[in-house]
């Protein structure tokens, strides 16, 4: 899908922060020359489109908990199922399946670290597959959003 | 009167959770709904959040695009082995390209030798491998391997969301 001219720059702009002031649209709509009406319409359009995910605050919920990136290599005939085991965890926020010997690749989320070795242990002992497990040492850049502007 | 005296910091910064994980309406001016809601004056609502915000509850208070609805379904999970040494400061450098999403640091284990994970995004394959070609030369001499694990299916893929909470 194609993005508007209008909608492209308020994401580009306001994906990363916007305003925390009265009637922020007002001041959105000055630094793009526009007026707030034409903010407010093109959001409602991407609400409408489902391409706004939303307006607000990102919380970061993980900040007193722990998590860990884990994968499995599951083979081919075992996919869905183990995916579905995998899922049913409310701990686990992202699944993916990826095209790699370690095809399953899923974040667990908890209170603690103890909380997120029993979700590991219960899956290994009930898949027969050992995680990977790969908790974040660093972050360099936590989902801030991407650019929607030109490739380098 | 403060509402902060007849209600502890925790239980507003929860209620502001609960009322804004969704997304705020779009009215002209959300903060005053905000300030409604809470039974806080505007001005008390930003200081809130603000105060949020810098103790890193909140990342950040944005208009947040769905960018596999605006076209970006290809997204590749790039991995490198980077030399250990030099992490601090190529990490630093992958983060800030802006088609990387998220970037960290993770422990190297004995079958996965990678340790640096970029996130990048894109409208097509091409777009994607095109970004791993550019990491690929940022990164130099310092990485001695690399992998590109593009996603064939989400299967789940949820905000992590707080259950509601009786109060």
């Amino acid at each position: 899908m194609d993005l508007d001219l209008l909608s492209r720059q308020l994401m580009d702009r306001f994906q990363h922060e916007m305003p925390l002031c009265a009637e922020p649209y007002k001041t959105m709509a000055a630094a793009l020359g526009c007026d707030e009406a034409h903010v407010l319409t093109c959001l409602h359009a991407m609400d409408q489109a489902g391409t706004l995910s939303r307006v607000g605050a990102v919380f970061d919920h993980r900040r007193a908990g722990a998590s860990t990136l884990a994968a499995f290599a599951v083979p081919a005939t075992r996919l869905h199922q183990v995916a579905e085991r995998v899922s049913q965890y409310p701990e686990v926020n992202h699944n993916y399946a990826r095209e790699h010997f370690y095809n399953l690749w899923f974040v667990v989320t908890g209170p603690d670290r103890p909380h997120i070795q029993r979700v590991l242990n219960e899956l290994e002992k009930d898949t027969g597959l050992t995680p990977l497990d790969l908790p974040m040492l660093t972050a360099y850049r936590i989902d801030l959003g991407f650019s929607l502007g030109e490739t380098p | 009167m403060s509402v902060c005296i007849s209600r502890s910091e925790d239980a507003l910064a929860r209620h502001l959770i609960e009322l804004t994980q969704a997304g705020l309406p779009l009215v002209n001016d959300p903060w005053a709904w905000l300030a409604e809601q809470l039974h806080l004056s505007v001005e008390a609502t930003l200081d809130l959040l603000k105060r949020l915000q810098a103790e890193g509850a909140i990342r950040r208070i944005a208009a947040v695009p769905n960018h596999y609805r605006l076209g970006y379904r290809h997204n590749g999970m790039t991995v490198w082995d980077v030399r250990d040494t030099d992490m601090p400061r190529l990490g630093a450098l992958i983060g800030a390209q802006p088609f990387v999403s998220h970037c960290y640091r993770r422990p190297r284990q004995t079958a996965w030798r990678y340790n640096l994970f970029a996130m990048v995004h894109g409208r097509s394959s091409d777009e994607i491998n095109h970004y791993r070609e550019y990491l690929r030369q940022l990164l130099g001499d310092a990485c001695v391997a690399d992998e590109m694990l593009v996603s064939s299916r989400i299967l789940k893929k949820t905000g992590v969301r707080l259950p509601q909470a009786p109060r």
